[in-house]
């Protein structure tokens, strides 16, 4: 996010690279950079994931806790996000310097997860207009390099597939208020279907009439909009957002292209996440951590 | 447009570095250990003194020459030497100077009298000459220079007063750690592969097409300030840069020295993996590996 100074030269030497479809390292314009996976880093949380996508770092935390649903819906749990920007990602989030991009990404990720196609809520329903399960997702940034929200997007997918709720039964009903009882470890503890569903989000930027994904601090320094969609594993759009200043008016075509763009390397990811998911669900590796 | 797929590692199939070491190990000494010393020894840099125990300050090896002990720092910022290439990029336009960013604790200076003016004419500069200082250099150009002065606070000063020096054009800046630059005769290479290097002693490395040197050259009266904005760079070119860009990173990676001899094997052992695929670690470190072995046979015969 911070703003990297660039010669001309090299703004044009990025853009006819663009043209060409071989970016700076290499890579054509729809390939993201090598990301790291792992699960399950919190121990005292109900499940968490870490995404390391080249300079970007997210860790991101699920806890579950015991809540009245809303009267809207009364038969649904709830979600409920929170983003952190602490200070090691860079210099500009010290202090209060954080909050208003924590807050954006926050909503963001809410309005990703609205509709019940990608997550159902109702699943989370303990005793329906009583009692539900809120699930608190917490994301830490520990390190910004561009990509924000598509790390920060497969962290909370990877979480939740991480995720183990406690089987709850009710013992007792005492004029209105109820008892409930957590099954033992040694009972077994269940965890959400339908995080299969999750989308994923998947940044674009707009150089020109061409469109990167993943793009890198020095492409985004040339770039003049960018559009972030939120996909899930069944080609469905969840949520579109165009961060800054930027727009794709200028050419509707280029806007189509992008969203279609969207779709394709959406659910690419998505796959790609499930398989790395799934493979560390069967494989059960130690926990490996931050230091080497 | 074709979409890649994606590649997601898990953290267990991570590779351990450095995986590349030399035959013996050095010791490492941390801020705050003991560094064992003989009688008479002099206090070097990144050194200190509690009571009657030599200290080191900063995390790196022993360095003795004679009875002057001093820490050599595998990461430090960039500490120039009269006579250094380096690679900077302007941060500020002042009055009769430039402000230079090469990875050094201050900012280094380019001062007006230090450049070569457009026509090569060397004439006293005037207050025309300080206006048009920004069609010169603006804020965000690039330029290879050489350094000229050592200011007392360990400000740099730099002068682009050659045929070589000046503003560059079209490429990529690569950013490694200044300790891996070895320090040569040469800093400008022009390789068989068609790519130029230019590898600055403060870390910034630049790589561009062969052209580009070629036609800073060309344009001696220019004194190297003119940009080709317009040429494209063909795409059999990007790929040798992209390729080149990621070798220096693998070698930079497993902390490996930088120079002609070194980039050129590393972009050779490269060819069996696609330029996307040597982003992949495990492929950067096998690069890096396969680099060493060829250097080592190079010593060895």
């Amino acid at each position: 996010m911070a703003d990297i100074l660039l010669s001309e030269a090299e703004k044009t030497f990025i853009l006819h690279g663009v043209r060409d479809n071989v970016r700076n390292d290499g890579r054509s314009c729809s390939e993201f950079r090598p990301i790291e996976l792992e699960l399950g880093l919190v121990e005292n949380a109900n499940g968490s994931a870490r995404v390391r996508l080249a300079n970007t770092d997210v860790l991101v935390a699920v806890k579950c806790e015991i809540d009245n649903p809303s009267s809207n819906f009364p038969d649904e749990g709830k979600l409920d996000f929170f983003v952190d920007c602490s200070a090691n990602a860079t210099p500009q989030f010290e202090g209060k310097g954080g909050e208003q991009l924590a807050v954006e990404l926050a909503a963001l990720m809410s309005r990703a997860y609205q509709t019940r196609e990608s997550f159902n809520l109702s699943t989370l329903s303990i005793i329906k207009g009583m009692k539900c399960w809120k699930l608190c997702i917490d994301v830490l940034i520990l390190e910004c390099g561009g990509s924000l929200i598509d790390a920060i997007s497969m962290g909370t997918k990877a979480a939740l597939a991480d995720t183990k709720i406690p089987k709850v039964s009710v013992i007792g009903s005492d004029e209105g208020s109820l008892e409930l009882e957590l099954a033992d470890e040694a009972d077994g503890r269940e965890e959400p279907l339908d995080w299969h569903h999750a989308p994923c989000l998947v940044t674009l930027n707009k150089l020109e009439d061409s469109l990167l994904v993943d793009a890198s601090a020095e492409e985004e320094a040339c770039c003049a909009a960018a559009l972030i969609v939120g996909v899930s594993p069944n080609k469905k759009i969840t949520t579109t957002s165009i961060p800054g200043h930027g727009s794709f008016l200028a050419d509707s075509k280029v806007f189509t292209r992008a969203l279609n763009l969207a779709v394709d390397v959406g659910v690419k990811l998505n796959t790609a996440l499930e398989a790395a998911i799934k493979k560390h669900q069967t494989l059960k590796p130690p926990p490996r951590g931050f230091l080497d | 447009m074709e979409v890649t797929d994606v590649n997601i590692r898990l953290a267990c199939d991570r590779i351990c570095l450095p995986a590349v070491s030399e035959n013996e190990v050095q010791k490492l000494f941390t801020p705050g250990e003991d560094i064992p010393t003989c009688a008479g020894f002099m206090r070097g840099h990144g050194t200190y003194t509690e009571g009657e125990d030599l200290k080191a300050s900063v995390a790196g090896v022993k360095e003795q020459v004679n009875k002057l002990i001093s820490i050599k720092p595998l990461k430090s910022r960039y500490n120039g030497e009269i006579g250094d290439v380096v690679v900077g990029r302007v941060v500020e336009v002042q009055q009769k100077r430039w402000k230079i960013d090469t990875n050094a604790r201050l900012e280094s200076v380019l001062l007006l009298s230090s450049v070569n003016l457009p026509g090569g004419e060397l004439r006293r500069r005037s207050s025309e000459d300080e206006k048009m200082m920004r069609k010169y250099l603006q804020e965000g150009d690039l330029i290879s220079a050489e350094v000229m002065n050592v200011y007392q606070d360990g400000a740099l000063s730099l002068h682009t007063r050659s045929l070589k020096y000046g503003k560059l054009s079209q490429g990529v800046l690569v950013k490694v750690f200044p300790s891996l630059i070895m320090r040569r005769k040469n800093h400008f290479h022009s390789l068989p592969n068609g790519a130029a290097v230019i590898l600055g002693n403060n870390g910034f490395v630049w790589i561009c097409p062969a052209s580009g040197l070629e036609h800073q050259e060309d344009s001696g009266s220019a004194g190297g300030f003119i940009q080709d904005l317009e040429k494209e760079v063909p795409k059999a070119d990007r790929e040798v840069i992209a390729r080149l860009k990621n070798c220096i990173l693998a070698l930079a990676n497993s902390k490996m020295m930088l120079y002609d001899t070194s980039i050129i094997y590393a972009y050779e052992e490269s060819m069996k993996f696609t330029v996307t695929e040597l982003l992949l670690p495990d492929v950067m470190v096998d690069v890096a590996n396969l680099t060493q072995h060829r250097l080592h046979l190079d010593i060895a015969e």
